[in-house]
């Protein structure tokens, strides 16, 4: 993170439902999940750093440039942001083509440059262009929304739960298009979900946020694997893991992925060997013995040592943090098993894990 | 028979001052109308209450305040006479100014009711897209709200055409000035004139009817707000 390439901001303001408390640096570069529960203040986070909503006291700057202090409020339409809003947000007046015009004549041209032809191509929108919104299905219009907001030429891209108003396939269909935007554009974006799943496959960095107050902010690793977040993940708490695919078993449909520190079968995704994937663990997923079973169901064993226990939220549970290697894995055991095993920090455990979801 | 010279010359003007009238309450009432469909302020209903007036009010009683307020004591009189312009009862533009402010609500309300309907989310997605105030107005609000502008426009022009009260109370009846048709109708009646009157009842009840047949097949769902309203 070199200082010159950042987002920074300190936003404070009362609402009627929370306060507003934030004061963070997050990187220029890559996708920052800013996850929470509804109410926590995501969308109005974004709409500071858009403009949109002036906090009581506000300082951001975007790449060294100030867009808010004490004397200044740089207005919604001078700021170099693309803006990607919760639901279809398309003029319904214009075609599909009609509202990517309207931000390509309105376009930054000192930005970093998305053409045309790019941005129908990555988000596969050619044949939808003639259309007015009403004649698109709500993942098209989120898709040419996007593609919109890319056209202005944007600094920072914000999305604001893109894929909250969809249905489950329609936001299968989307994802992919978001993996493209992440690994063939070279713009930061700052992307607002509930949903542990989408922040777990797309964001590099992660914010939580709780009643307006950031709980965490870091690497989307080292977050995931703190013990002290999962009462706000819930469910969702568990790790992810950068893995490469060394070898698929045709046979049984399974991929061989290896870890810093491991190897785990995950069902094969068609990823050709040596491709860069991401593997999540839930910790629900996880499970600790002090001697290797081999008459089990589970594929995935691994060794390691107890490097943290906490107490889960769950008053019947707790959360183990296990270092493999140079990866951490989280296990929810109940804490009968805990005191039955006798587990404590330091020991040397064998690690279960009963499934690993290949996110990317 | 037909029209008399006298009767077209009296449409001529009804047509002129519709108009002008029109064209003004387009420019002063589209602002009243954002404002009103925008802002927080507790003067929104005393301004709304004030805007709609005409609404309810005898056509006379608007025509006797305007008469005073114009004539030469007046608030309005003592402006334009400092001004050099003298007084505005029983001129055309004295008939402008009255009938702006009689058919005020008629073109403020269908458009205030469709920038309402627009809501905030396209003029914040438009300034996300780098377009300032005027340029989301222009390029936003005037092609979403266009209905609201049309309804506006025609009733706006219609009610204009239609006008009595007013016209009788600080117009007088000057030919080529202030006889407007439904004052020349008018005094074809007093006259006894029953022929003539005729042709000029007729010709209006026609152009009301085509008006509201166009408002209707146009634009149906703003005429029903509208004139529901």
């Amino acid at each position: 993170m070199s200082g010159h390439n950042l987002i920074r901001f300190l936003f404070k303001a009362q609402y009627p439902n929370f306060r507003l408390d934030l004061n963070l640096e997050l990187p220029g570069t890559g996708i920052t999940g800013i996850f929470g529960l509804s109410g926590s203040g995501k969308t109005t986070l974004l709409r500071c750093i858009a403009g949109l909503q002036k906090p009581e006291t506000g300082e951001l700057s975007v790449e060294g440039e100030i867009w808010q202090d004490k004397n200044t409020f740089l207005p919604v339409h001078k700021r170099p942001v693309g803006y990607v809003f919760q639901e279809a947000s398309l003029f319904p007046h214009l075609t599909a083509r009609g509202n990517l015009e309207f931000a390509m004549k309105r376009a930054d041209h000192n930005g970093k440059g998305v053409a045309f032809d790019q941005a129908i191509a990555l988000l596969g929108i050619e044949s939808l262009l003639t259309q007015y919104p009403q004649q698109l299905s709500g993942g098209e219009r989120q898709r040419v929304a996007i593609a919109r907001a890319l056209l202005i030429n944007p600094r920072l891209l914000l999305m604001d739960e893109p894929l909250a108003a969809l249905d489950q396939p329609r936001k299968q269909e989307i994802l992919p298009y978001l993996d493209k935007l992440r690994t063939e554009l070279d713009i930061p974006v700052l992307y607002v979900s509930h949903s542990a799943d989408e922040v777990a496959r797309l964001a590099n960095h992660l914010v939580i946020m709780d009643q307006g107050k950031a709980l965490a902010s870091g690497s989307l690793q080292d977050v995931l694997a703190r013990l002290d977040l999962p009462l706000q993940l819930g469910e969702d708490a568990g790790v992810v893991l950068e893995a490469k695919v060394i070898e698929r078993d045709t046979q049984w449909h399974l991929a061989l992925v290896e870890f810093p520190g491991g190897q785990l079968w995950v069902r094969d995704g068609g990823d050709q060997t040596g491709q860069q994937v991401r593997v999540r663990i839930l910790a629900r997923d996880v499970s600790v013995a002090l001697e290797a079973h081999r008459d089990t169901s589970i594929q995935n064993l691994l060794s390691g040592m107890i490097v943290a226990i906490a107490e889960d939220r769950d008053p019947a549970a707790s959360l183990i943090k296990i270092a493999v290697g140079d990866s951490k894995l989280i296990a929810r055991i109940t804490r009968r098993s805990e005191q039955k095993l006798g587990i404590s920090v330091g020991q040397t455990v064998w690690v279960q894990v009963k499934s690993v979801a290949l996110v990317r | 028979m037909g029209f008399s010279e006298a009767d077209l010359n009296a449409i001529w003007l009804t047509l002129r001052l519709a108009s002008t009238t029109t064209i003004l309450l387009l420019l002063i009432g589209t602002p009243i109308a954002w404002w009103l469909a925008r802002t927080p302020s507790k003067w929104k209903g005393p301004i709304a209450a004030l805007v709609a007036l005409p609404l309810v009010l005898p056509p006379v009683v608007l025509g006797f305040y305007l008469l005073i307020a114009m004539g030469p004591n007046g608030p309005i009189g003592q402006l334009t006479q400092s001004l050099g312009l003298g007084t505005l009862p029983f001129t055309f533009w004295g008939l402008v100014v009255a009938s702006v402010i009689y058919s005020m609500p008629f073109v403020v309300q269908p458009i205030q009711n469709a920038i309402e309907a627009i809501g905030q989310r396209p003029l914040e997605v438009a300034a996300t897209l780098r377009a300032g105030p005027w340029d989301r107005f222009f390029s936003i609000v005037v092609p979403l709200a266009k209905p609201g502008f049309i309804t506006g426009s025609i009733l706006g022009f219609a009610h204009t055409v239609g006008e009595f009260g007013v016209v009788l109370m600080i117009g007088g009846n000057i030919p080529g000035e202030t006889q407007v048709v439904s004052m020349q109708l008018y005094d074809h009646v007093e006259a006894l004139q029953y022929g003539q009157a005729h042709w000029l009842a007729a010709a209006l009840m026609v152009f009301s009817f085509l008006v509201l047949l166009a408002l209707y097949t146009l634009n149906p769902s703003a005429a029903k707000r509208t004139l529901s309203s």
